[in-house]
């Protein structure tokens, strides 16, 4: 039987259309437990592929025969190798193209909402739990935490016929790296950075300020740039058409910032909770606040967007119901997750300092996001 | 770093799995506790031969990377914990650790490339196999700890120096896998 190869948007469809599917895991244990491709509704076994060379037969009673079987691997050679040879036991199998690799970079683009005269996307990167943003308005477009996959953004604008004429980023990402500065470079945008985060970039870029309005487009959607330190130093919120709150790092659905990944914890707590408890506080609760990140799938809604009221989450994110300031410094500062992967070269090349190959990038990013504190 | 090994793979230039698969095949044709070096460019190599070996019995001796290129290490498996130790004068890791300081000759005879990517401070590289020649490099009349990984190879040579007019030799148990006193490396 033939093998087939699946593409990361088709296992990107069943994740958020919560589909079955039976994943063999062929990487090492050790990469299995540290990041897979996750979904409530897929079955997975991890045997790594060194350990099936003389022959799969031990494994085959255990995978079910009636769900859709997809070998995964790092890169996809692995899972090639140990799908044929279920097939050859006569197995219907595929393997996922490109492995975890090109799952980690595969953007799902999700519209949120109309604007006047235009539309306002989210770009869902599943494997990797970041949000991006484009904003288009009457054949003009803006782009917030852009990933390092730019061209997605660029020929989405193509396709949309708008012209990108700025360019955001909410703070100096240290999970991901940024395409803000390479899609600006191509299309003749204009780049911006909260100037405090950005006090060691080598590169020009237009400084962001609180209060700042940006217009995209003639029927002008405001852009507006709200101070609000706590992840970073320099961390900015935008509000979009008075309705949709982009708030970073900052507050996610189901948990809140970290102010640790700049080694800053105990001197950015303060700023974190004056962000979420005070300035937030006197925003409408009816603004959608859309995130920079994910991090469980129980945040993903059944259209695949990421998103939710600002009233809603006072009443439900637990991480904005700590009366306790002391309770909330120690929160946060105290039990945090791992650092991610590679963060401090994720930084250096965020700041132009350094500037690693297509395969090193990849190599930095591998792994799960962890942006966040779950209260 | 200079390590003597006894087969060479190159898999430079090849993706996963081939660098197992190859790695795997070419073990077979080693005898039990030779060494193979396999040079690789794959990043995920190291991870994955690392788990290959544990689970496939193999002792994973380590990687050093040059110029992008990526030199494993791995011994070939030889049963030798259930070999049985047979020479009477033995001393535990504790107790060597207290004599590092002291003038004492300490022989590591694990292969070259055990030795290079950690051993004690100080301890003199005869792997066993080449043991019978280098012998006169050795002082007979020292105070002598012989180490390996688990203390068999150790009690085999222990055996040897003793029958070779050593007057003081003792066999460190269970030595290397249990080390936990300082070590250098020379990679």
């Amino acid at each position: 039987m033939a093998v087939k190869a699946m593409k990361a948007s088709e296992v990107a469809r069943r994740v958020v259309e919560k589909k079955d599917l039976f994943i063999l895991d062929v990487r090492n244990e050790d990469a299995y437990a540290d990041w897979k491709i996750e979904s409530d509704s897929f079955q997975y076994m991890n045997v790594p592929y060194f350990e099936l060379l003389d022959g799969v037969e031990e494994i085959m009673e255990n995978i079910p025969k009636d769900k859709e079987l997809l070998v995964v691997c790092a890169k996809e050679g692995s899972s090639q190798m140990v799908a044929e040879m279920l097939s050859d036991e006569g197995m219907e199998v595929s393997y996922l193209e490109g492995g975890m690799k090109t799952w980690s970079e595969h953007l799902e683009p999700v519209k949120v909402g109309d604007l006047p005269n235009g539309e306002l996307y989210q770009f869902v990167r599943l494997g990797k739990g970041c949000l991006s943003y484009m904003a288009l308005s009457n054949g003009e477009a803006a782009i917030i935490d852009a990933t390092r996959m730019t061209d997605v953004f660029i020929n989405f604008a193509k396709e949309k016929e708008v012209k990108i004429k700025h360019v955001f980023d909410t703070h100096l990402h240290a999970d991901h790296i940024s395409g803000g500065r390479e899609i600006a470079e191509k299309t003749g945008a204009v780049y911006w950075l909260p100037p405090k985060d950005a006090e060691e970039v080598v590169f020009e870029y237009e400084p962001l300020t609180d209060g700042e309005q940006v217009r995209i487009g003639d029927t002008a959607i405001d852009i507006n740039a709200l101070y609000s330190p706590g992840h970073t130093i320099g961390s900015t919120s935008f509000v979009i058409d008075n309705r949709f709150l982009l708030s970073g790092d900052i507050l996610f659905i189901d948990s809140i910032g970290r102010p640790d990944l700049a080694g800053k914890a105990e001197d950015w707590v303060g700023d974190l909770r004056e962000t979420l408890y005070s300035r937030y506080r006197e925003l409408s609760e009816d603004l959608v606040v859309l995130p920079a990140h994910f991090m469980i799938m129980e945040e993903v809604n059944d259209d695949g967007s990421v998103q939710e009221k600002l009233g809603t989450l006072f009443e439900k994110n637990h991480g904005l119901n700590i009366e306790d300031e002391s309770k909330f410094r120690s929160l946060v500062t105290e039990n945090l997750p791992p650092q991610p992967n590679s963060h401090q070269e994720i930084r250096q090349t965020n700041m132009g300092k350094i500037t690693p190959d297509i395969d090193k990038k990849q190599e930095m990013e591998i792994g799960p996001n962890r942006c966040a504190v779950k209260a | 770093m200079n390590i003597t090994v006894n087969e060479h793979l190159d898999a430079k230039g090849l993706a996963c799995p081939m660098p197992i698969v190859k790695t795997k095949k070419a073990i077979t044709a080693l005898e039990p506790g030779q060494v193979i070096e396999i040079q690789a460019t794959d990043k995920g190599s190291t991870a994955d031969l690392e788990a290959w070996s544990k689970k496939s019995g193999h002792q994973y001796i380590g990687t050093s990377e040059k110029d992008g290129v990526l030199y494993h290490y791995v011994r070939k498996s030889t049963g030798e914990e259930s070999e049985e130790k047979t020479f009477p004068h033995v001393i535990d890791n504790s107790e060597l650790q207290e004599k590092l300081e002291r003038d004492v000759q300490i022989l590591d005879v694990r292969e070259s490339a055990e030795y290079a990517f950690s051993h004690i401070p100080g301890a003199v590289s005869v792997p066993l196999g080449e043991l019978d020649e280098r012998m006169k490099e050795l002082d007979k009349n020292k105070e002598t700890y012989v180490v390996c990984r688990t203390g068999n190879r150790s009690d085999m040579a222990s055996q040897k120096l003793a029958d070779n007019e050593f007057t003081n030799v003792k066999n460190v148990v269970p030595g290397m896998s249990d080390w936990n006193g300082p070590t250098e490396s020379s990679k």
